[in-house]
């Protein structure tokens, strides 16, 4: 198999989804138009969305979805064995994501409410990293088809696996944007990873950090923009905690 | 997990007496995790479910809380299929409670946003997880190879429906731009013409879908059952509206707990719904049970190329029902753009201030109608949220046809594994949202 000069087998591939909207897997599925020159690549192995054939052979698992009950556990312990590069995929699988909006409220409180005196099995969320090793991280809601479709290509020809290290107000400055703090609104963008082409601030809605935080970020600067522009520290804060990303910056602040 | 008791060839004329023990766990190809048990004793169904094993997560909860402007962006991430429908859902429901109003052409931009995300479902439903039951594969991708020009044209449908969202919502999930008080970013006139013309192009594609879908065996299977749509007597039905069913109901859009009267049964993480039978259905069969005259001609067309006319109760003609609701969409979504570039988009947002109120918002997801209801304080922050979800509604109604399909299968003398994939197939025709359902 030839791609981009280099050849190698087709790639053994699973996608699993635990507690998550499986918007993240869908995306897999857009791009129509190149969607069978990049199925052509692929040796899907166990992929339940599309799929009624299932095998363990796989050498990358996608993994979509935050943990939020115990036997999501011992089957993510599985496809860790079973897969040679695990690539937690999505903001609930790299961070927890909205999921763990869910942590602050008492759990026992939070089952009432939606299900009364009907037991249902639940725990607090947690990202994946916290039960197995993670090798790629792809973060973002949802994730970007074009990341994941160069990350795919780079783990299989072996080449380097990069994420952007600086923040979505790079590419929101060159796609021209107004900047949405001149317009009174806190937005996350100057504190977050870039790679998402800016896609909400050039809708005119604010970044709430769905691909966590940028590398060596200011935050403390962030916070004295927040300040000097007069917003409100309760409206950042809830934006701060949307996708889980920002928990140790939020914790040094208090 | 399948045993066998083989009997006499003797006994044979009298009744296939079979023992057997259907257990699909997991389901594939539906949007969530869902397990179908069938016990089968000396040719007899002892017992069908459908189970929902989907973690629950929780919004009603998480939006506790949460400022109203943040809140459609939270709840589109109930489903990664019908965000927009989830966001419009909380949209309307809290522009409701709080008497917002957006203008008018920002009613037409959200309308066409749920134009491309009904078109994009549908396609990847019926090319992606349903056709392949019908020609016998476990997935598209042997149709790659053996159909390609019906491939390419299901490809051509699902691009086009996320070319309509993107273009009217900033992104084709998660929408970006779909707000309370209207839209933050007008589409170009430009952008809006160059997608009119792959609308056009896209045509040809829905009679090609047509007559390959002209040949397959649809299964003859009727349930008579309750169909509960959202209903405006003008328009064929996608935001707001009147809640009605094929057996008469009919109320207002706040009394939606009295339309769905959830309950919970042990074996399922997802809840019931019933209203005037034990269960009824919502979707594509649904919507047009309840307001057929008002498809497009030419979807109209398409219904009449497969007999289906209202009330159709044979669950496998969702299927059908959602290839006639693409033509719907296809061409009411270019004359919607025909009227969009006749109007100024300069003004699409309302400025609004928070005030306390409660409200439900209904929509016609692809799936079916779905409610949101949010009260909100005098600051605008949520203090309760509702959302029930179409899969939840169908639930128990997918649930019951399981027993009477077994039944007939086992009648008509049909083998395990034909039932069981006639059982996969009657839940599928359904286009299960189950992330959804487990909110």
């Amino acid at each position: 198999m030839q791609h981009l000069g280099f050849s190698h087998k087709k790639i053994k591939i699973g996608s699993f989804d635990f507690t998550c909207c499986e918007g993240c897997q869908l995306q897999l599925a857009n791009h129509e138009s190149t969607l069978p020159a990049f199925l052509e690549l692929l040796d899907i192995r166990n992929f339940r969305e599309i799929s009624s054939d299932r095998y363990d052979d796989y050498d990358i698992a996608l993994v979509e979805g935050s943990i939020s009950r115990e036997d999501e556990i011992e089957r993510l312990k599985t496809i860790r064995k079973n897969a040679k590069v695990l690539v937690a995929y999505g903001s609930c699988a790299c961070f927890g994501g909205v999921n763990s909006l869910k942590n602050n409220f008492p759990l026992d409180e939070t089952v009432r409410e939606v299900y009364g005196d009907h037991s249902v099995d639940t725990m607090p969320v947690q990202r994946i990293s916290n039960i197995v090793k993670v090798d790629v991280s792809i973060p973002g809601c949802p994730v970007s088809k074009e990341e994941v479709e160069r990350i795919i290509v780079s783990i299989a020809t072996g080449s380097m696996i990069n994420l952007p290290k600086y923040p979505v107000c790079v590419e929101c400055k060159q796609r021209l944007n107004t900047c949405l703090f001149d317009l009174g609104e806190i937005c996350l963008g100057p504190i977050t990873r870039a790679g998402c082409d800016a896609v909400c601030t050039t809708g005119k809605t604010v970044c709430l950090g769905c691909r966590g935080p940028a590398e060596d970020i200011n935050f403390q600067s962030f916070m004295q923009l927040v300040a000097d522009k007069k917003l409100s520290l309760g409206d950042l804060d809830e934006k701060l905690r949307f996708y889980n990303c920002f928990e140790a910056f939020r914790n040094d602040k208090n | 997990m399948k045993n066998f008791d083989f009997i006499t060839a003797s006994k044979l004329s009298e009744m296939t007496k079979i023992n057997c023990d259907i257990d699909v766990h997991h389901l594939t190809r539906v949007e969530g995790h869902g397990n179908i048990h069938i016990t089968i004793r000396q040719g007899k169904l002892i017992n069908a479910t459908w189970a929902v094993v989907e973690t629950p997560r929780f919004f009603e909860v998480m939006v506790k809380g949460m400022s109203a402007e943040r809140v459609p962006f939270l709840t589109s991430r109930i489903c990664g299929i019908c965000s927009i429908s989830h966001a419009l859902a909380s949209i309307r429901a809290l522009e409701r409670a709080m008497d917002i109003v957006p203008p008018p052409p920002a009613e037409k931009l959200r309308l066409l946003a749920m134009h491309g995300e009904t078109l994009q479902s549908h396609a990847l439903h019926l090319f992606f997880l349903a056709i392949p039951d019908f020609v016998n594969s476990p997935n598209v991708l042997p149709l790659i190879k053996s159909n390609p020009d019906i491939v390419q044209s299901g490809l051509r449908l699902k691009e086009t429906g996320n070319a309509i969202s993107a273009l009217a919502t900033g992104r084709f999930t998660h929408p970006v731009s779909l707000v309370l008080g209207g839209v933050s970013k007008s589409p170009g006139k430009k952008e809006l013409v160059t997608l009119r013309k792959q609308l056009e192009s896209v045509l040809p594609d829905l009679d090609t879908t047509l007559d390959f879908c002209k040949t397959l065996s649809i299964p003859n299977f009727i349930r008579e059952t309750e169909f509960v749509s959202l209903c405006n007597g003008s328009t064929y039905p996608f935001i707001g509206g009147d809640l009605v069913s094929t057996d008469g109901v009919r109320k207002q859009e706040n009394d939606y707990l009295a339309m769905t009267n959830e309950y919970q049964e042990d074996f399922t993480t997802s809840k019931f719904a019933k209203l005037s039978r034990d269960s009824f259905a919502a979707g594509a069969l649904a919507r047009l049970n309840n307001n057929y005259k008002l498809l497009h001609p030419k979807a109209k067309e398409a219904a009449e190329a497969f007999g289906l006319e209202p009330v159709n109760h044979n669950p496998f003609m969702n299927n059908v029902a959602q290839l006639v609701e693409c033509y719907h969409l296809v061409h009411d979504a270019i004359s919607m753009i025909d009227a969009l570039l006749d109007t100024s988009l300069e003004q699409l947002s309302t400025a609004w201030a928070p005030k306390s109120g409660a409200a439900t918002g209904a929509v016609e997801a692809p799936r079916g109608v779905l409610y949101h209801h949010m009260e909100v304080d005098e600051k605008g922050k949520v203090i309760r949220g509702d959302c029930i979800i179409p899969t939840t509604q169908n639930n128990a109604n997918i649930h019951l046809d399981l027993s009477a399909l077994v039944r007939q299968a086992l009648e008509e003398g049909k083998t395990d594994k034909e039932i069981q994939l006639l059982c996969e197939m009657v839940v599928r025709s359904y286009d299960p949202c189950i992330s959804c359902s487990v909110h």
